[in-house]
């Protein structure tokens, strides 16, 4: 009988309007949808969804009490396992997560649990109904985190509510990482970013901004005259990648992560109200199809461009960008090129870019990751006309806090190497997220400070 | 106790630039030579690299140099002593590499002097002989002569129109030192592209090592962003982490020189939005 509702469809803003503004797109559930989609969870006995959640939120339970019309009350059953719901039912990739694994997904049309959680989270918002659970006695022993991402944050949040007194140290001037100077204002609103940290806040969690570990204080120091008794590293892999090929320092070639951070950081998008510039042109190329190409396509779209397009290298199967992100840069116009790589920028006189060189590719053996390897095909050469480029091929380990910790053990990328308790080569001192694994997701990024937070607690007490 | 980024003094150098002393003892305590700062004035602002005069770890105050350029900077200027700047980050960038070479010729020019007065200081500290060249375009624009003075054990002062000193550049001064066979083992130098480029290519014949310390754009400082990215030696380097000192003689000056307008007209946009909120708050 449930399963006659079909899977609700969340209203968003349409694409001819949201390309001339930053606000978000998907709307969220109105009541009656998200009760409606409620109505179609089985409960399962084992939930697969569950299973499949890195952080095991315990999805049938906060579904039925949507059901039960206890929206906030949902809210804090995925807060026992998750405190950034608000975050995690906007960015995560559900279709490869609980969504997937939904007993529904065999007939096609799995329970929307990402609308649903961000329906919960923002019903809690709305109603400023935040809810600090009672903490234990605080404890003797302190923590310090390094890095306010999505893993720094889990982190923090479950020590504290282990006892522990935490504090956050974040190099730039607002709490959040990724979330903050990444994922742009149309995806995942700053106001939402700032209720989830003032939860945090909430629980007594102390954040030093404008604190670059490595320089205005060092792992030795907090572990020593700071006086804490452990510290979790948990600084992202926020280092930009550039291809390697000419004329990349050509004026107006930005990272994407220069781009994003100019944009959502710094509100480059209301510039001049606000202080900090962006100049793209008409025409911009992004190089990449992951969500970080995508998001600086959408955002060069909203910045008054007239051509964006998206240069990838393999087809749209291998894009490792959410569906979503995928079918919503589409409908705004970004012009998808696939099999397509830039071979070089060239410039005027004045050393702003004007073109890139491009050649095809096809597809050819599997390689280490199981996606088909692009190659280029001879003289297939072209080139396109552009006023800026933003090379949003991905990141890797920013080596600002290890290089100036030189006892942290790295492998060959530069990333930290921990044991299976999420220790590193440093007693004492825990790493987790991206800078351990590689660029991932945020679910992954939380699952991981999740599991560090447990085995500093497990570390503290067996001292 | 002063509060945190608090103004403890400000005081106009000449008509383009002030010193504003700031408390800030955590970045004091760790501040070396060679190392810069990034400052945001207020919640829609932007982040500002400043280098850093000198540091008094007793009080805890960091010392700067700002010589109105923009926005940024002009709102820097507003403040008064007791207003605390909502944002200082630091230190940044890899320190100078001070060492016992011999002789030392340090370079500053124009709002440059202020970020070699520390390094000049640490290279006489080290034993080193020290001579230190600085410029400006008039006698009234030649910023911390006497911080200068105590800080080495000769100073030139070149200005472009014979004001102060001896009319010219600093380059020409330099010349001088090479040509009367002056000992020179290592030339540093901060200022205007221009000028540090003229020192590369005078002291690039002579074999002299030379140093040179980077004002790019920069956004985060922090090694995040790209930036502030130059090419070294045919290396692509971010000057926020990987500098900002570089071999001078490696630099590629002129890829540096056409990237550091990018946003000219768009900072003069945001110059003139701000002096007409100016004039619309004081009623003019
Ligand atoms: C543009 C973009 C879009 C993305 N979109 C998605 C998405 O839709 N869904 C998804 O699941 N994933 C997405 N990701 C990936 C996801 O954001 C990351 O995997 C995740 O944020 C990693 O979390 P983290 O806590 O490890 O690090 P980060 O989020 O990178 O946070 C690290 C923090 O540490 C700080 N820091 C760094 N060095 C220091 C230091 N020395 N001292 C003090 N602080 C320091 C940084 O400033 C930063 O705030 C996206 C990534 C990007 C770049
Ligand atoms: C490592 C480092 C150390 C610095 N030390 C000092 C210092 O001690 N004192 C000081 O007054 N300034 C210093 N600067 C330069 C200072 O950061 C810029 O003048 C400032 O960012 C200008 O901001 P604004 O908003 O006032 O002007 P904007 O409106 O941003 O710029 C005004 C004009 O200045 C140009 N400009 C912007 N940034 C720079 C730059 N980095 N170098 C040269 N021209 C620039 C712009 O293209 C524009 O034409 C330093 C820069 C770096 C990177
Ligand atoms: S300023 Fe962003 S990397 Fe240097």
């Amino acid at each position: 009988m449930a399963a006659k509702v079909p899977r609700q469809k969340m209203p968003e803003q349409a694409p001819g309007e949201r390309i001339g503004n930053f606000d978000e797109v998907p709307l969220g559930f109105p009541v009656l949808a998200a009760d409606r989609e409620a109505s179609r969870c089985l409960e399962c006995k084992k939930p697969p969804c569950q299973e499949a959640c890195p952080i095991h939120i315990d999805i049938p339970a906060f579904i039925r009490l949507i059901k039960e019309k206890k929206y906030a009350e949902g809210a804090r059953k995925i807060k026992e396992a998750n405190p950034l719901p608000a975050v995690c039912g906007r960015v995560c990739p559900q279709e490869g997560l609980c969504e997937k694994a939904c007993v529904l997904a065999k007939k096609g049309e799995p329970v929307a649990i990402g609308s649903l959680e961000r329906f919960v989270a923002d019903e809690e918002g709305r109603h400023h109904d935040l809810f600090i659970p009672a903490l234990p006695p605080l404890r003797r022993e302190k923590i310090a985190v390094v890095g306010s991402g999505p893993s720094g944050l889990i982190c923090a949040e479950r020590l504290r509510l282990l006892g522990y007194g935490v504090t956050i140290f974040e190099a730039l001037h607002k709490p959040g990482g990724v979330l903050m100077y990444g994922i742009p204002e149309f995806r995942l609103p700053k106001g939402i970013m700032q209720r989830e940290i003032e939860y945090l806040k909430g629980l007594g969690i102390e954040i030093v901004l404008d604190a670059v570990v490595g320089r205005t204080v060092t792992i030795d120091e907090l572990m020593g005259e700071a006086g804490f008794s452990a510290v979790y590293i948990a600084i992202g892999a926020g280092g930009p990648i550039f291809m390697g090929i000419p004329g990349e320092n050509l004026n107006y070639v930005y990272s994407a992560n220069e781009l994003l951070t100019r944009v959502n950081l710094m509100k480059a998008y209301q510039f001049p109200r606000t202080d900090t510039p962006v100049k793209l042109g008409r025409r911009v190329a992004v190089i990449g199809g992951g969500n970080t190409a995508l998001d600086a396509a959408r955002s060069a779209l909203r910045l008054g461009t007239d051509k964006v397009y998206l240069l990838y290298r393999r087809s749209r199967q291998e894009m490792p960008a959410r569906l979503e992100e995928v079918s919503h840069a589409e409908e705004e116009g970004v012009d998808f090129q696939f099999l397509t790589a830039p071979v070089a920028f060239l410039g005027d006189e004045n050393g702003n870019v004007k073109t890139a060189r491009c050649i095809r590719m096809e597809l050819g053996q599997p390689d280490a990751s199981g996606r088909r390897r692009p190659v280029p095909i001879k003289g297939s050469e072209y080139t396109i006309e552009l006023d800026s480029a933003v090379m949003g091929i991905g990141t890797r380990a920013n080596p600002l806090l290890t290089s100036a910790t030189p006892a942290l053990t790295l492998n060959k990328w530069g990333y930290i190497v921990v044991d299976e308790n999420h220790m590193t080569s440093l007693p004492g001192v825990f790493a987790g997220g991206d800078i351990v694994t590689g660029s991932a997701t945020v679910i992954e990024a939380m699952a991981t400070g999740k599991l560090a937070a447990a085995s500093i607690d497990a570390y503290i007490q067996n001292k | 106790m002063p509060g945190k980024n608090e103004i403890i003094h400000k005081e106009d150098l000449n008509s383009e630039s002030f010193r504003l002393c700031v408390y800030a003892p955590e970045i004091v305590r760790k501040h070396l030579p060679g190392q810069f700062v990034i400052l945001r004035v207020h919640e829609d602002g932007e982040r500002i690299p400043l280098s850093v005069v000198g540091t008094d770890s007793e009080k805890g105050l960091l010392d700067m140099v700002v010589q109105v350029a923009g926005k940024t900077t002009r709102l820097l200027s507003g403040l008064s002593r007791g207003d605390s700047i909502l944002d200082v980050v630091g230190p940044l960038g890899r320190p100078t590499g001070i060492t016992k070479v011999g002789n030392v010729v340090t370079v500053g020019g124009g709002v440059g002097i202020a970020g070699v007065v520390k390094i000049t200081r640490a290279f006489l500290e080290e034993g080193n002989t020290v001579t230190g060249i600085i410029g400006a375009r008039s006698r009234d624009m030649v910023i911390l002569e006497r911080e200068m003075r105590a800080a080495c054990h000769t100073l030139h002062v070149a200005t472009d129109d014979g004001s102060a000193g001896k009319k010219g550049f600093v380059t020409d001064i330099l010349r001088g030192l090479i040509g009367d066979g002056q000992p020179i083992d290592e030339v540093l130098t901060v200022g205007p592209l221009v000028m540090m480029k003229a020192v590369a290519d005078l002291t690039r014949p002579h074999g002299i090592r030379t140093v040179a310390s980077l004002n790019t754009l920069m956004v985060d400082g922090t090694g995040m962003c790209g930036c502030c990215r130059c090419t070294v030696d045919g290396q692509m380097k971010f000057a926020c982490v990987d500098g900002p000192e570089f071999d001078a003689h490696k630099i590629d000056f002129e890829e540096l020189l056409r990237r550091q307008y990018m946003y000219a007209d768009l900072e003069k946009t945001s110059c003139e939005t701000c002096r007409i909120e100016e004039n619309l708050q004081n009623g003019g």
